[in-house]
């Protein structure tokens, strides 16, 4: 396939700074395009798992089941598409990989990502934010930093604020 | 009730910021319409009709009288001067100005109040009984549960964008005055044979395009692990859920195709995951909740105080037709719960104004320490009147206008804003209400009826519950015309039932005469003290049919 169909995002936030992309993106299901490293359809990357310089994006609508998180344990970073902001798969599929799954290397959320959404994703376990190209960069920083409180443990706190109040108040 | 510590209170103020900035973002053009939208539907904001809309959540309906204040202040200086409060015990300005919304919200947040989740393919209010705590039919009191449900749903990272809205009730008492069975998820609180709480879980009612009656999930779910559970509810709903079509996206449709043992089956798989983790209850949090509902500090009211106001209701007429229909026991002897009736002819149902929002804080500080709740009927409650004070608190009611001895009355009739004001609605709902309250005021003859709700939505989204009403008129448009379908039979409480449709629909002016005809069949055909719903249930639809189509 003609590398041109290749995706780059213009503003990566990665661990809430931003960063220079070196991934390229691929929608395409057909074949595997020559650059490298790229992030790649999921059965496309499954066919070609030895490559290290390819990554899986996963739909939203993918059965996160152990066999899967199996392989993908051996990925360099999973991508989540979100095809529209308002399609919430994206944050069960984050909180899945890191949580049940135990996944460590980059998680990164791919697709229609608003500066609206980013607080959202960091709190279910997306480190790396390829924003949609509209969006400005300040905004976003400024949105991910708009809360310094949570009720519920996310992959960021693993606290509920119940317990730390309780913990608080017995002077710990 | 709750108060906020510096936490909660951080948590909204910083929403308040964090709307402002979306505001700011989509008036300078740098967030469109589309994208604000789910943002602004989140804090309550709604673009209607004829001007925005904003729902203020009130938690499970607990209102303080600083509050009730704050919001009467706030419909004078940012609205019309009154306000309406809602089927989901919330409260809706009509007329905000679309860039005062910020500084709305900041004002909501000095006194402790939010909009968040009030609107959106979210989780949104959790709703209870309106007489938690003080019913002697009460197992547990449902607000600590209600508030612990309300700091988990809120800002809750993954479930932000569901497929569509989620709403939770919760039940602690013998009698379902929440309505759980017609909700995304109700919740019942019981106490099993060794005095252990537990919690029945239903999901998948709601009412809506496609009415239907919740199933049980788990019967005896202990307390512990109510969040866990829920989340793994809420999970299976938010993956499995349809977004393809916005009509079959609620869990009432997921739990119909795949039927409650495989929506069990998934849900349980997914709690296995997440059983035991960082969200299980334990005693001290459970305690710590409930540490915000203590009962107030009630003085005694003696026998010759309690005699003395059984005896004026045997004196006056007035004042008794007011106790048998607006007061409701309590489990401390003495005291009595008093629903106010925002039923008012000269006011569509459940509006108050500014000054009576003024007038009604002043009573509950004066009768009832200083706290409210708000009904799903649309009316308020004053929960903790000693009786020796009834009659004062009576007169100050009639001079309210809001002593009408009609709760639970086919006059008590609860009713969507409609088309008057809602951008959703095929039809208007309040001139339905208005006409049909004129046309059957005599006390008498309501009394004789007995206790019947009659439900009004001005379209199928069913905000006025038109099919859990006994009686239910739902606004349908056909052709740019309004016409009126009238359903009977159905009931929000224990034996929940869905109304079933008489049959073709109505002019609006005919309405009232319809209404008329299905009372008279009720009236006729009825076994002594019958209800209206239990005659319907023994005789059935046909009788109604035969009247009112001949």
């Amino acid at each position: 396939m003609p590398d041109t169909q290749l995706e780059h995002a213009q503003t990566l936030i990665k661990l809430g700074q931003p960063e220079q992309d070196e991934w390229a993106l691929s929608r395409v299901e057909e074949a595997l395009p020559k650059q490298r490293p790229v992030i790649v359809p999921l059965a496309l990357w499954q066919a070609n798992a030895e490559d290290p310089q390819l990554a899986p994006w996963l739909a939203s609508d993918t059965l996160l089941d152990d066999e899967l998180a199996k392989a993908l344990a051996k990925a360099p970073l999973v991508a989540i598409d979100f095809p529209a902001f308002t399609d919430g798969r994206g944050y069960s599929l984050a909180r899945l990989l890191r949580e049940r799954y135990g996944y460590q290397a980059e998680v990164r959320a791919i697709g229609d990502v608003l500066v609206d959404q980013l607080y959202y994703m960091s709190r279910c376990g997306f480190d790396a934010l390829a924003l949609r190209d509209d969006q400005h960069l300040d905004d976003a920083l400024r949105a991910l930093g708009a809360f310094s409180v949570s009720y519920q443990p996310g992959v960021d706190v693993q606290e509920a604020l119940f317990e730390r109040r309780l913990r608080e108040a017995n002077g710990a | 009730m709750y108060r906020y510590d510096t936490y909660d209170q951080t948590l909204v103020d910083e929403r308040v910021a964090q709307f402002r900035d979306q505001m700011a973002r989509h008036l300078a053009g740098r967030l469109p319409e589309e994208e604000f939208r789910p943002l602004r539907l989140q804090n309550g904001l709604y673009i209607q009709k004829h001007a925005p809309m904003l729902r203020i959540a009130i938690p499970y309906g607990m209102l303080s009288s600083t509050q009730l204040r704050a919001l009467g202040d706030i419909t004078r200086r940012y609205d019309r001067g009154y306000g309406h409060f809602t089927t989901r015990q919330n409260l809706q300005l009509n007329w905000p100005a679309l860039e005062d919304v910020p500084e709305i919200l900041a004002d909501l947040a000095k006194v402790q109040m939010h909009a968040i989740q009030t609107s959106g393919n979210c989780i949104r209010n959790t709703t209870s009984d309106q007489f938690a705590g003080i019913a002697s039919d009460e197992v547990e009191d449902p607000r600590p549960w209600c508030e612990l449900i309300r700091q988990w749903s809120t800002l809750h990272p993954e479930f932000a964008f569901l497929p569509r809205k989620f709403k939770i009730a919760v039940s602690g008492a013998a009698e379902d005055r929440a309505a759980i069975q017609v909700h995304d998820i109700g919740l019942r609180l019981w106490h099993d044979s060794d005095g252990s709480l537990k919690v029945k879980v239903l999901a998948g009612g709601g009412l809506g395009r496609t009415p239907m009656i919740g199933d049980v999930v788990r019967e005896d779910l202990p307390w512990q692990h109510l969040l866990t559970y829920l989340e793994a509810c809420v999970r299976v709903y938010n993956q499995f859920g349809r977004r393809d079509n916005k009509f079959k996206a609620r869990i009432k449709i997921l739990v119909k195709a795949l039927g409650i043992e495989e929506f069990r089956r998934r849900v349980d798989a997914e709690w296995a995951h997440l059983k035991d983790g960082p969200q299980t209850l334990n005693q001290a949090a459970v305690d710590s909740a409930r540490a915000h509902f203590v009962e107030p500090e009630r003085r005694a009211v003696s026998e010759q105080d309690i005699a003395a106001f059984e005896a004026l209701r045997g004196e006056n007429r007035a004042f008794a037709r007011f106790v048998t229909n607006n007061v409701t026991d309590h489990k401390v002897p003495g005291y009595k719960a008093v629903t106010l009736s925002l039923k008012r002819r000269e006011h569509a149902p459940g509006d108050v104004t500014a000054d009576h929002m003024d007038a009604v804080a002043d009573l509950a500080e004066r009768y009832s320490f200083g706290e409210l709740r708000v009904t799903h009927e649309q009316n308020l409650v004053l929960s903790d009147v000693p009786v020796d004070q009834l009659e004062a608190l009576w007169q100050e009611l009639e001079a309210l206008g809001m002593a009408n001895p009609t709760v639970g009355t086919l006059n008590d009739i609860i009713c969507c804003p409609g088309g008057d004001y809602c951008g959703l609605a095929n039809a208007v709902s309040i001139p339905i209400a208005q006409a049909l309250q004129e046309r059957f005021e005599d006390l008498d003859f309501l009394y004789d009826l007995g206790p019947l709700d009659l439900n009004i939505s001005g379209c199928m989204n069913a905000c006025g519950h038109h099919h859990v009403g006994h009686i239910g008129i739902l606004g349908v448009d056909k052709k740019g015309e309004e016409y009126y379908q009238i359903s009977i039979g159905g009931n929000a409480t224990d034996d929940a039932s869905l109304g079933k449709i008489l049959g073709p629909s109505f002019y609006r002016e005919d309405v009232p005469e319809v209404i008329d005809k299905v009372l008279k069949v009720y009236v006729e055909q009825r076994h002594d003290d019958e209800r209206f719903l239990d005659t319907y249930r023994r005789i059935g639809l046909k009788p109604f049919k035969e009247r009112v189509y001949a």
